[in-house]
């Protein structure tokens, strides 16, 4: 299946574009699509402690599984206001 | 009328934020405006660039809006947060709370701005000068009690 992956801010960075669409096994979760980028972006993995996540732009898990067409994005720490 | 919470381009208006708030019943009007500042952690900041999950941002501050009813039932709180580049000076953050008494309306609208810099997805990029730097704050949980009790605690002050 294919996932659309966000990324935000330092993150954002990292990969060198805010929106990359994945492939990812049936039945994978928000932490596996994660591991998947730290894969191919070593530099994101220290994130791995103090990102959150969301799925289809609602707060999610690291545990939750992810469908077909899903976009599923990694927070960095926030700091609005 | 403007919408009770926006994440935004534009420059945030306070006096339509007020105008957005229902004033049957009410007695105080608090509005808090966050600005950018032209220094941090001893750097001389140039401007800001606000970047936002703008889907998820909105939720967030849905979500502020609605832990707030439940804790003060007679507040009613508007939230605007502006997005792109700022320089210095500008409003970033505008937040309008409306309540019977002024106790209630200060309260919530201390809560309101300490929970965005909890919870909601929107990042600082600080140009400074002699380089930039995205600043990081918290790891946003809205389902983290220990931080929403912190936030509680601080607006009770």
């Amino acid at each position: 299946m294919r996932v659309t992956v966000r990324l935000f801010a330092r993150l954002r960075d990292i990969a060198g574009a805010g929106e990359l669409a994945r492939e990812a096994p049936a039945g994978a979760t928000v932490g596996a699509v994660w591991a998947g980028l730290v894969a191919e972006y070593p530099e994101l993995s220290p994130y791995e402690k103090s990102i959150s996540c969301a799925v289809n732009a609602d707060y999610s898990r690291f545990t939750a599984t992810v469908a077909d067409g899903d976009e599923v994005a990694f927070l960095p720490p926030v700091s609005g206001g | 009328m403007a919408p009770l919470t926006a994440i935004t381009t534009a420059p945030l208006d306070t006096a339509a934020l007020v105008r957005a708030l229902d004033t049957t019943g009410i007695g105080a009007v608090t509005t808090f405006i966050g600005l950018v500042r032209d220094h941090n952690l001893g750097r001389r900041v140039l401007h800001l660039e606000y970047e936002a999950y703008d889907a998820l941002a909105l939720r967030g501050l849905d979500l502020i809006v609605t832990e707030t009813s439940a804790q003060w039932p007679t507040v009613r709180l508007a939230i605007h947060h502006r997005t792109g580049r700022m320089e210095i000076g500008e409003a970033s953050v505008a937040i309008a709370a409306a309540s019977p008494h002024r106790a209630d309306a200060f309260s919530a609208s201390r809560y309101a701005i300490e929970r965005i810099k909890q919870i909601v997805p929107i990042w600082k990029h600080e140009y400074f000068e002699g380089g930039d730097v995205w600043i990081e704050g918290a790891t946003a949980d809205p389902d983290n009690t220990e931080a929403r009790d912190q936030a509680l605690r601080i607006a009770c002050a």
